[in-house]
This record gives C-alpha cells, structure tokens and sequence, in this order.
C-alpha cells in the first residue's frame, strides 16, 4: 500500500502533527515501507479466529462507588503551561 | 577494602547486613562512579541530592535490625517510571521538565523495601526503539565499546543495562514491550527479565502499548533478578490489567532446581541466522542436557508473522496513548492562537522521528476503512501466535531461543532504515503478544567480543522455571565480564 | 403550493444521561454538580502519564437497571472501546466508551400522545461512556477556560430507532425516557443542569419516498427546544429541497434565542474516531443471577403502574399519567390507598392533583418536601367521608394543615370546624334565624324564592359554615312550607 503525499497529511491531522512539506516525502517514503513490510499478514489464513486485544484473561476488576480521590487540585494544575483562576487555559475554542 | 564496584545486589544485601560497608559508603560510591562515566550517557538525572540522606536512614534502620528486603541499595531507574517530584522525562524533549506528583506502585514498592534511588536511565523516546538512539538526551552506549567504537547498548532500556553493564549501579529496572529489557541485556551481557504480563502494575508507567508493556528487573546475575521480582510483583487495585496472585517466593524457590522439558522452536532456526549464534545455541543446548533436562522440537508456525503483528499493535495503541501529551496540563507547550496549531506545534516539537512515525503508523491502520486490513488482522494473527505457544507448552516447561539476530551494532549504523531497526526485535516478540515471561542471560561473547544473550521463555506467571532455566546457563556459561 | 402534509420528517434521537453515582465511572472523585473548578478531578481525570482506568461497580448496575426499565436486552458481554479525537475538554485524547458491544440492545418505550393514542418507539442500544470536562468561552475573550470536574463522570447514550415522526413525538419520548430514569433513580433528568441532554438527528422525504439525508442538532436543552428544533429544521430542510437544493450531512447547533440551528462555524472534517477495544480494560461480562438479582430489586416501572392505577382503582389515564410522572408523586398515592381501603381512589387523586399541586406550585415545593404528608391528607379524606366536616370546610382545613402542618383534626378541634348533623340542633338554629327575620319569610312565603339561600346563608354563618348543608336543607324547606 502506498501511502501517499495526501494520506500522509490527512494522518498527520487526524494525528495533530505538522509534518514541513520538505518532510512530506520522506514520512510517505518511510510510512509506505513499513505499511508493504506489515502487509505479510494478509498470508495468514485467520477465518473465523476471535481477535485479541490483551494476552490475559484477568476479568475486569470492580471498584466500590465511593468518593476517595479529587481535592487535590493543586497537583492537577502544579504542572500545567497556563492555568488562571483554578482553570486550565487555551486559546479560543470556537465551536 | 571491599570491592564495591563489582559487586551484585545479593552480595551488597549480605555485606550490609552484615554491616561489613554502610548504605552511605555504597550509594556516595556508585554516586561518583556515575558522575565520572558520563560519557556512557547511561543517566539522564542523578538523585544526588536525596540519595545520601536516604542512605543514612537506611544505615538506621540496619543498626536497628529493622532492615526491609532491599535496605539500602541504589537502584537505577528507567525514565519511564514516574518518580514523585523527581525529573521522569521518557526522554523526551515532550516531557523534558516533568515532574509528577505521584510514585509509580513498582517503584513505591522498591522505596518501601528500601532500596534507594540512583538515577533516572536513558532510554528511546517512550520507549519506542532498539538502541537507545532516539532518546532527546542522546544515545546511551554499550561499556562493552572499544577500539574507538560506539555500540549500542540496546533498546528501549539502553541506559539501564548500560548501567548495570558498567557497574555504575548495583541494579536497574526497564520495561519491555517488545524485547526492550531483554534485547539491552543480550548486547550489554547482564541479566534481563520480562515478567508475565500482569504480573507488575503498570500504574503510574509512561504507557507506550498497553496490552505489552512489562516492567522488569536488570540485573548482574539470576539470583538477582529472583530478589528484585519479589518485590516488584503484586496486585494493584488501580491496574485493571494487575493479575491477583500469592505472594511470590521466586528468590527462594531458586534454591530447588528443576528438571525441566526444553522447547527448541525450529522456525527460529532459519539460513539467516548467523553461525555464531547456532553454535552458542547448540553450546546451550548441551548445558541444559548436562542438566538432566530433555530437548523437545517444537513448533511456532506464525512466527514469521509476529514482528508485523507487534508493529501493527503497539503502534496503534501507542498512538492513541500518547494522544494526551497536548500541551494543555503537562508537558511542552507551544503557544498559538489556534487551538490546532497549538497541538499540531507541540506535537511537533516536542516528538521526535520515531515516535512520529509510530503515531501516524497506529492512526493510519485505525482509521476508517483500513482497520479490518490491519488492526483486526493483526489482533487475529496474535490470537494464533497465542495459540502457537499454548499448544508449544502442552509439551515443553520452557523454550530456549536466542535474544537477538545479532550482537550489539555500531550507533548509527541502523537508525535510517526503520525496518531493519525493527528486525532486531524478531525473538522477543512474539513472546510480548503472548504475555509470557522471558529472561535474557548471558552465554558468550561474539567474535567481535561483544556479549550474546540467549532467552528463555516460560508458560505464563511460571517465572519460577524461567528463572531456573536461566541459572543452569549462567552457571554453565560462567560468563565473566572481561571488558577494561 | 406550501403544502406541508405531503411531507414527513424521520426522526432519531441520541440522549446522554448522566448516571447517578457517588464517584466517576472510571474514577473515585465526586460527581457532584456546582463546585469549584478542577477540585473534583483524580489524576486519572487528568490523564497524567501512567494514569490508568478501574470500573465502578455501581454505575454498571445503573446501566443494567435502565436496560430493564427499557424493555431492553442486556448484553452478557460488552466492551469498552476508546472513542479518538482532540479536543481541550478530553484530557486522555480519547473518550472510553462502547462501540461494537454495547451493555445494552434493543428495547422500546411506550409514549402518550395528546389525540389519546399511543406508540411504540424503538430502543437501538444503551451504552456506557465517560463523559467530557467543560470549556468556559466567555471569561476572557481569547482564551477558553477548562474545567475538568465533569470529566470521567459515567454517561448512559441511549439511542432511538428513527420512529419519531414528530416535534410531540420526540417530546414525549423525552419526557418518558426521563420519569423512567427518575423513577428507577439511576439519572436524575435535571435538562438545565445538564444531567439529561439531547441530540436530534432528522431529514425530510416526501412521503413514499426514499429516506433523505439527515443532520445531526445539538445544543438541543430543553423539552421546548426539542420542539422547535425540530420544527424549524423540517421547514428549512423542506425549502431547500423544494427550491432543487440538497442537504448537506452535517452537525448543526441549535440556538434557543432565535429559535434556529446554525451550521457549526467550524467546518470539522468528518470525524475519524478511529475506535479500538480498550487494552486497559478486560470485557465485561454481566451474567443472568446478576441480571435477575437487580431485576428483583427494581421499582414497578410507570407504565406497570399506570396500568394497576387504571384498571384497580378506576382512575382515568390522564389521571393515572400525571401519577406515574413522578415516582413520588405514585408513592404518595399509593400511602393514601393503602392507609384505608374505603378510601375513594378518585378522591385522592383529585386531593393530589387539585388541591395539593395548587399549594405545592405556589410554594415552589415538590411533592417530596410537601408539609402535608400523605397519611394526614388520608386522614382529611375519612373525615369528609364520615361527615366530621364538609368538603368546603375541608379545603379550608387543608389549607391550614399546609401551612401549619398541623394534622386535621387538631385544626378541627381548635377552630370548632366539625359538622353539625344533629338535627334538633339545626333545627332550633334555623327556628332562632327564621323568628329573627320575621319579614323575610313572609316575603319568601309571597313569592321572592330566591329568600331560600340568603336563609341558608344565615344558619352557615351562625354555625361557622359547619351545619350540614344537606340536613339544613331538608329542615328549612320543612320550616318554610308551613
């Protein structure tokens, strides 16, 4: 599959990573190489095989519904760029 | 005048214990010996400040006899592991002045057996590489180097088997997604153990791909290895992933040997494979028959298949893990009037190659329209890789394979093509799709006097044979580090 | 020629509903409403690095007692899957939500129209899912500001089959979804606090034509909103066919001043969410003793109700409707019915829905924090009943008790309300009143009829309204026929 000049921005955006238009060609070149290579797959015969998204079969742990964390705004905000009267703050978001 | 330099952590508990050298002699030691081998760039961050004054209470507490498992020794740290109010950076230039407010459970558990820490270790950029080439902070390098050579020491946990390596720890702990604690350990010749997954907390870990990250212990010998995985497993209640088990007695159950049935996985054994390492695998064979164990043939027929299955999915998790690094409440920022521009700009500057590639890699095979293709085809093929060892240990306690293809390579040698970074991972993967335990152990070192590493994989949460497999070749191969 | 009726609009409706709980879906901070900003926020909130989700137990029984009080099929197993997007209010980059395996599948919901008929409306699926923080604009004029305090509170998205077909249609379907979830507790249905919200996808076709392209309205607030959403987009939709446009697939956002949908002024590309099964989290798996166990446990769904309401006590279904709109409002009923059997249904509901709405809504109360209780109201009924006091005098009475919360009989006690039936006693009275205006009854007896309630109106008066007009009747006809 290639990946080409287009795909690479349109995944870029969707990735909300700005690749310079000298850079365009060379993600396309490496994406493309990696994407062919990772192609082999399409060998295996995987009919009716149930897909798996983690190796254990741990069952999901519950937890009680009580009020045991939060309050600790300062540390939520000790490491943030910009912060202003208890709020994170980023340019305008126009909806 | 003890040798405090070559030492392991079982020797250093002993000697403290047995108060022959103080915790503040040990860690202003190894304090010193990493300031002065900086050119390893094993590092990233010292604990020099914090450091000696844990170790004078840990003194206290030996004086007292009130010592806890790991009283005292330093410790060095992958910068993965989130060290409260201490530098954790994932070397990354994303998270270069990152300092979180909380402790990672693993870690926590190190500090409350009273283990002390050194540093922070270097490592690839979250953890995304082969060869510690990617990291913001520079490439680490292998101690074994000479000749005015640098060689890599491996990847993503460079800096830790660096350390290690060179002595300028007692021990260290990484994390292996793909083969990153035991890769390092093959071409730096120590000790490196990828647990069962589940069998640590990943909870407070910087997540790269979640359903194969594994912290582990790397260490100069086994026995080390056993002692350091006793305090690092358990349950936590925060990781939905954690695995609630006993306790484990992995030190102690080193003592008892075992006859044990060794798998060889004959579709590892391909032309490609250097002579070199056929030969230490037929050397390792004969140490296991001199041990009374069997050699059983076994089969692993989608092997060929799993380094595709493992890029598909640790990049696709990797690039919704890593979405949350925005420059909103953490982190770089790069300003801008847009907020689009501003995570575009941040993202941008503060990622580098590899872990962009990644990104676009995992966004591309989920987006719409490709991701029966890929992502669902490679959770499939990694359904039969499972299946491949399940049925492979139906007749087998452990199979014995090499780590890497190779020894360590020359920096720079790799990191233009991709793929061929990739192919070092082959042996290790398929073991991290399947959630088992793995540890890579010394035998030999390569024409190029480079160490080699051979793997032994167990069935899961039996790190006990894993363990005892690999003790049979380390007492075999009686492996000294021979290098300076 | 603007002939509407030759079109039909095709309605689905998307309603996320907050679940009632102490602590967050995948977090233990407070779910409360109103606090400061940022001080109800875990570090898992805030998807700081390593952060890692762990599951309410409680919210999952939420979702399974909604599903049962949908009709619905529960799902043995679901999955969460990571919904991907960016945006300042989404702290992990991606929402945890259910794409594929949802908890819940299909069900329906019976709605109440005003013509007196009532459908069917389709269920497609309930999942669970995070909800987002919220973005304040208006603070400062270039900078938007992020609260993380909703962030991670546990969501319901209950999804319609497109069966709605009108502004009422999809109203009533509101209104009902939201008395079930009252009435089983597991959301709270407060649309201005934003613990209910609602999307509205429409399009138009000329009837027996094929389906059009539909958009999506949100911002969609209220009961009333919902309504003139939709009308004005089955207007604007229709002009644009008619004038040989088409319609363009898109979000819109709903303005409740001018009573219209915008396009989004940001034109977002077409969502690519790129969903995947959570690696964090193993499936859920709900088996049936559980499924069974909350089923036992669940209240009698409204329409059960309503029905009982209807065809044991005879009430009327509008009647029984207004009982069932409110769990508390039933509850109430019910104590009364059930305090004395005698009592006359149909009085209560009367009592409840007259007189004591009347009070409630005047005072801002609820039913809940009401000063008559059920059992005293129960009481003023069997004091009418067994002619203690009149109704008149009983509304009075009721009065009293609301303000007071005094119990009747006290109040009767105190102000000598209690009927007089003695007839001797009556009668003396009306013998005292008749002597005292001689010239009345004359004029009464020549021809000036009306003179009969003025009569009546002086015996009530000396007897403080408490004679019984019946018997007061009877013995001055008597009186006044010699």
């Amino acid at each position: 599959m290639d990946i080409d000049k287009k795909l690479v921005k349109k995944i870029a955006t969707l990735s909300r990573i700005k690749i310079e238009e000298n850079e365009v060609e060379r993600f396309s070149n490496e994406l493309s190489k990696i994407i062919s290579w990772v192609e082999k797959l399409n060998e295996v015969d995987t009919k009716d095989i149930i897909p798996i998204t983690n190796p254990s079969d741990i069952k999901i742990p519950y937890r009680k519904d009580e009020i045991n964390d939060g309050k600790i705004k300062d540390k939520i905000l000790k490491n943030a760029p910009e912060k202003k009267a208890g709020y994170f703050i980023v340019p305008k978001v126009v909806e | 005048m003890t040798d405090l330099k070559n030492i392991n952590l079982e020797k250093c508990l002993e000697l403290l214990k047995g108060k022959k050298i103080s915790s503040k002699e040990l860690v202003s030691f190894y304090l010193k010996e990493a300031e002065s081998n900086k050119k390893l760039n094993a590092y990233i961050s010292l604990n020099s400040e914090n450091a000696i004054k844990s170790a004078e209470e840990s003194d206290k507490r030996i004086a007292k006899n009130q010592a806890r498992p790991l009283e005292g020794v330093p410790l060095a740290i992958k910068d993965l592991f989130c060290t409260k109010d201490i530098l954790t950076t994932a070397a990354s230039k994303m998270l270069k002045n990152f300092k979180p407010t909380y402790e990672s459970t693993v870690t926590k558990k190190l500090w409350d057996a009273g283990a002390i820490l050194l540093g922070k270790t270097n490592l690839d950029e979250f953890a995304m590489g082969s060869s510690n080439e990617t990291s913001f902070f520079g490439a680490s390098i292998n101690p074994w180097s000479k000749d005015n050579k640098q060689y890599v020491p491996g990847g993503s946990s460079g800096g830790s088997a660096s350390a290690v390596s060179g002595n300028i720890t007692i021990a260290a702990i990484g994390t292996d997604t793909g083969g990153s604690i035991r890769q390092p350990a093959s071409y730096c010749g120590i000790v490196g153990l990828k647990p069962t997954y589940g069998r640590c907390s990943r909870w407070g870990i910087v997540s790269f791909a979640s359903s194969l990250d594994q912290a582990g212990p790397m260490t100069k010998t086994v026995n080390d290895s056993a002692l350091m995985l006793d305090v690092m497993a358990g349950h936590d209640k925060k990781d939905s992933t954690s695995a609630d088990l006993e306790k484990t007695n992995f030190y102690k159950n080193l003592k008892n040997s075992k006859k044990l049935k060794i798998g060889i996985p004959k579709q590892y054994k391909n032309d490609q494979l250097s002579k070199e390492i056929v030969k230490f695998w037929e050397l390792g064979i004969e140490f296991f028959k001199k041990n009374n164990c069997e050699i059983v043939e076994i089969d692993l027929p989608h092997t060929e298949y799993a380094l595709a299955t493992y890029y598909i999915i640790s990049s696709a998790e990797a690039s919704s893990n890593l979405a949350r690094y925005d420059g909103i409440r953490y982190g770089l920022r790069k300003n801008s009037e847009d907020i689009n521009d501003l995570y575009e700009q941040t993202r941008s500057d503060g990622f580098g190659d590899e872990v962009k590639r990644r990104i676009m890699i995992g966004t591309y095979v989920l987006s719409a329209g490709y991701y029966d293709a890929y992502y669902l085809k490679a959770q499939k093929v990694r359904s039969k890789i499972i299946n491949d060892f399940n049925q492979a240990f139906e007749k087998v306690d452990v199979i014995f394979t090499p780590t890497a293809p190779s020894d360590a390579f020359e920096q720079g040698s790799k990191i233009d093509d991709p793929i061929q970074m990739y192919l070092n991972d082959v042996f290790t993967v398929p073991v991290s799709l399947a959630g088992l335990p793995a540890i890579s152990v010394p035998i030999g070192l390569s024409s190029n006097n480079l160490p080699l590493g051979f793997q032994i994989i167990g069935k899961r949460f039996d790190e006990d044979s894993v363990l005892s497999a690999a003790k049979i070749i380390e007492e075999s191969a009686n492996f000294k580090k021979e290098k300076n | 020629m603007n002939n509407l009726n030759d079109w039909e609009t095709i309605i689905g409706l998307e309603i996320h509903a907050q679940i009632v709980s102490k602590s967050k879906l995948f977090s233990g901070a407070s779910t409360d409403f109103g606090s400061e900003p940022n001080t109800q926020v875990s570090l898992v909130d805030a998807a700081m690095p390593g952060m890692l989700p762990v599951i309410n137990k409680y919210c999952v029984e939420q979702v399974i007692k909604t599903g049962l009080g949908l009709n619905a099929q529960i799902n043995k197993r679901s999955v969460f899957d990571r919904k991907n997007y960016f945006y300042p209010d989404l702290p992990q980059g991606y929402q945890i939500s259910q794409f594929t395996q949802p908890i819940v599948g299909k069900g329906s919901i019976e709605i109440d129209l005003k013509d007196g008929s009532s459908k069917e409306i389709g269920i497609t699926r309930l999942h669970l899912e995070q909800d987002a923080g919220k973005s304040v604009h208006d603070l400062e004029p270039n900078k938007s500001y992020i609260d993380l305090n909703r962030s991670g509170i546990a969501l319901m998205e209950i999804v319609s089959e497109p069966d709605i077909r009108s502004a009422e249609e999809a109203q009533e379907y509101v209104k009902k979804l939201r008395s079930i979830l009252r009435y089983i507790g597991t959301c709270d249905g407060n649309m201005e606090e934003g613990s209910l919200r609602c999307d509205v996808n429409i399009s138009v076709r000329k009837k027996g034509e094929e389906l059009g392209t539909r958009c999506e309205i949100k911002n969609v607030n209220s009961i009333k909103s919902i309504g003139q959403a939709i009308d004005y987009e089955f207007k604007r939709q229709i002009e644009i066919i008619k004038s040989g446009g088409r319609i363009d697939q898109e979000t819109r956002l709903f303005d409740e001043k001018k009573g219209e949908t915008r396009s989004m002024r940001s034109k977002e590309e077409a969502h690519d969410y790129r969903y995947f099964p959570d690696p964090d989290l193993p499936p859920l798996d709900i088996n049936d003793d559980w499924t069974n166990e909350i089923k036992k446990n669940l209240p009698e769904l409204p329409d059960v109700k309503k029905a009982k309401l209807i065809n044991q006590h005879k009430i009327s279904s509008y009647d029984a409707s207004i009982l069932v709109s409110d769990k508390n409002n039933a509850e109430f009923f019910d104590k009364i019915i059930d305090g004395n059997k005698k009592r006359n249904p149909k009085n209560i509901v009367n009592w409840i829905i007259g007189d004591l709405f009347s009070l409630l809504n005047k005072n801002n109360l609820k039913i809940k924090n009401s000063p008559v209780k059920a059992e005293d109201l129960g009481e003023l009924i069997d004091l009418i009943e067994d002619s203690t006091i009149s109704r008149k005098i009983a509304k009075n009475v009721f009065e009293e008790m609301f303000k007071t919360k005094k119990k009747a009989r006290d109040i009767i006690e105190k102000k000598g309300l209690k009927q007089i039936t003695n007839t001797d006693e009556i009668e003396s009275i009306i013998e005292k009143i008749l002597a005292n205006n001689k010239d009345k009854v004359e004029q009464y007896k020549s021809g000036k009829e009306k003179l009969f309630g003025y009569f009546v109106g002086q015996v009530m008066q000396e007897t403080k309204g408490t004679a019984n007009p019946g018997i007061v009747n009877e013995i001055l006809k008597k009186k006044l026929a010699n």
